[in-house]
């Protein structure tokens, strides 16, 4: 097999991560305590350089290569810079994190730069053999990541529950893989979709096997009934690492989501399309009523992502390109939604112990307004009110849905989303409404400053000016 | 019945039983021996299959390396496995049932209907002369270069999160430094104390 110099260049992304990732262990060994920021610094400049590349690949065409294991297409080029660009800013509050809390060492951002690189794997997959690969890459390095905090008897447990439920997904999932191998006598996606259009009746094995599939996305997304997983893992790992795993790793599923259903097996679409619908309207019922009953803030953002990833559902299922490009729309700007949520955690934490209590929102106002005015822009965003970019994320999913006539499904969701607003809203009541706990001024540092305006003024902006995202994720889909 | 087959149903009573003790046995070091009894012999029904290299790393990698590995930790740790076989028999029949019911819905979904050799034709058989191992090479590092590497990259994660999990510096272990050792001095070991010399104490008394 003979690589051509195109080739090579549509899989610079790839090899650009892994040659850095090498690199910077190798530099957080040797230079150790001494240069504490040369890894950070580095992990951040090989990220920025990687979303340059990738963005620069969007408008080349579509090109399967190494023996049909890889594609690039616009979708993957779009998908990876916005994984890149989103775990820059997880980047940027983890190490605000390490700086006030300790804990969390330089190995953070080798773990988190293969996570990456296990994404982009599982984005640009064109056979059963590299989604799975991709997947336990950024499964290992996040169950590690986890369980970074040895001597929290909660994060052992977190990342022990993960471990095991994650293990199983997988098995659930490479049983499903197994069986659409015995049917179709192929792991590339492109001819299993062939085999499939070929047969004129749907054959039983095969949706035997897209049952162990569904199961396994499920679990990977944390959808209802597969979500038990999702709640003890986020509160039980450190926020900087919570803020990871809820934010990049999304997109990712997306587009596993993406190469398994909708590319492999688009002529079952009938099949899976019920079974979507039963787990997205589960989880937007159970993530949107339980969120309401949880006091721990990082508790109550992991029901609310479980009802998000209902949302994302929504716009998969509906089996139309304006449904997937509604649904990577949403995807991408809840990342982004979700690290903020996040760092805004880190950013009232004080040395030595987390703010994830909803008591610590209290009088944020009285404390300082202009974050509690950008956890105000989060939480509006997270709730979908105008003009934040979560009012159009869930308005074209909702169109999506209706147009493909289910309009029941979209009054499902929007009465949903009516009961989750309840918590969202608590917070801003909390943050402007009511006396502060304690009138200990906050410690914040400039850059976690930056990345908090930043990451909110970006909520906003791209919910003034939604169009530019909206026809890219159109454009990569057509 | 060919000889083959004779072998065949060999292997695979020997790999059932095996593999069932392995979760019945109470001593830790006994089920480690029937795991090495469950490769091996499933080492022997891939020969079957044709799949000699396969077999060969099974036993050399899996009973040579990974078992005599594990059955360290099993005496090092000296674990002491009842508690943690307590609810075993309370939820074994509870458990077989539901394995039960999964396996009897699966059947009739699907049955070997789809997979058997009226469907899917049987393979070849290759002459002496055919050489696994190369064909094997002749993918591995060519069709599956891909894969292959991604797989190296999940083995370096997985040594990464080893080392990160596992390496501390606890103050009070008492460790060697090779270089300090090395590079010691005499003036280091030795202290000369210069004093000045005292008379022996009650040696008039006995004169």
């Amino acid at each position: 097999m003979i690589i051509t110099l195109t080739e090579y260049l549509l899989l610079s992304p790839e090899i650009f991560i892994l040659t850095m990732a090498c690199l910077i262990l190798v530099v957080e060994a040797f230079v150790g305590d001494r240069y504490r920021q040369a890894s950070y610094v580095l992990a951040q400049l090989t990220l920025l350089v990687a979303a340059f590349i990738s963005g620069s690949l969007i408008d080349n065409e579509a090109l399967v290569m190494l023996g049909g294991m890889y594609v690039h297409d616009p979708m993957a080029a779009l998908l990876k810079t916005s994984v890149f660009l989103v775990t820059i800013g997880a980047f940027a509050y983890a190490r605000s994190y390490m700086t006030a809390q300790g804990g969390l060492r330089g190995e953070y951002y080798v773990l988190g730069l293969f996570a990456v690189l296990g994404m982009q794997v599982m984005i640009s997959s064109h056979s059963l053999l590299t989604v799975y690969l991709g997947l336990e890459l950024l499964s290992l390095s996040l169950y590690a990541m986890v369980a970074f905090d040895r001597d929290s008897p909660t994060a052992s447990e977190a990342a022990m529950k993960y471990f095991v439920l994650g293990a199983l997904a997988s098995g659930m999932l490479l049983y499903g893989m197994s069986m659409l191998y015995g049917a179709t006598g192929s792991l590339d996606i492109a001819t299993i979709a062939d085999v499939i259009s070929a047969q004129g009746e749907r054959s039983l094995v095969l949706v035997f096997g897209l049952c162990f599939i569904v199961v396994g996305l499920a679990f990977k997304f944390g959808a209802v009934p597969f979500h038990m997983w999702v709640p003890d893992v986020y509160h039980g790992a450190p926020t900087a690492v919570t803020l990871f795993i809820g934010s990049a790793p999304k997109i990712a599923a997306f587009a596993m989501a993406m190469r398994l259903l909708a590319e492999s097996m688009g002529g079952l679409l009938v099949d899976w399309q019920g079974m979507l619908m039963i787990l997205a309207v589960l989880s937007l019922a159970i993530g949107n009523v339980v969120a309401i009953a949880q006091t721990n803030m990082k508790r109550m953002l992991a029901y609310s992502t479980i009802s998000h990833v209902g949302f994302l559902m929504l716009g998969i299922l509906s089996g139309t390109d304006s449904g997937y490009s509604a649904s990577m729309f949403y995807a991408i700007t809840y990342a982004l939604m979700a690290i903020g949520g996040f760092g805004v955690i880190i950013l009232l934490s004080r040395s030595g112990e987390e703010a994830d209590q909803l008591d610590d929102f209290r009088g944020l106002n009285d404390r300082s307004p202009w974050f509690a005015l950008m956890m105000l822009i989060l939480m509006f965003s997270m709730a979908g009110v105008p003009p934040t970019v979560g009012f159009y994320a869930k308005l074209a999913v909702l169109k999506a849905v209706i147009d493909v006539d289910m309009v029941w499904l979209a009054l499902v969701a929007v009465f949903f989303s009516i009961i989750g607003a309840f918590y969202y809203i608590r917070i801003i009541k909390l943050m402007y409404f009511d006396e502060p706990v304690t009138d200990a001024p906050l410690k914040i540092n400039t850059d976690l400053q930056i990345a908090v305006s930043t990451n909110s003024l970006l909520v906003l902006g791209l919910g003034l000016f939604p169009g530019a995202l909206l026809a890219l994720c159109n454009g990569v889909l057509a | 019945m060919d000889i083959e087959r004779i072998i065949f149903w060999v292997f695979a009573v020997i790999l059932v039983f095996a593999a069932g003790r392995v979760i019945t046995v109470r001593n830790p070091v006994h089920a480690a021996m029937h795991l090495v009894l469950a490769f091996f012999t499933c080492a022997g029904l891939w020969l079957l299959l044709e799949a000699e290299f396969l077999a060969i790393t099974l036993v050399l990698v899996y009973v040579g390396a990974v078992m005599v590995l594990f059955l360290f930790v099993v005496m090092m740790l000296d674990i002491n496995m009842s508690p943690l076989r307590e609810g075993f028999v309370r939820y074994l029949p509870l458990g077989v049932i539901i394995a039960l019911v999964v396996f009897s819905e699966m059947f009739a979904v699907v049955g070997v209907k789809y997979f058997g050799s009226d469907v899917i034709a049987i393979p070849e058989r290759h002459g002496a002369d055919y050489s696994n191992v190369r064909e094997l090479g002749s993918v591995l590092y060519t069709d599956y270069v891909y894969p292959f590497e991604i797989a190296s990259v999940i083995l370096l994660v997985a040594i990464i999160a080893a080392i990160a999990l596992t390496m501390r510096k606890r103050p009070g272990t008492k460790s060697q430094n090779v270089a300090q050792q090395v590079a010691v001095k005499s003036t280091d070991r030795v202290r000369v104390v210069k004093m000045m010399s005292e008379e022996k104490q009650g040696s008039s008394v006995r004169d």
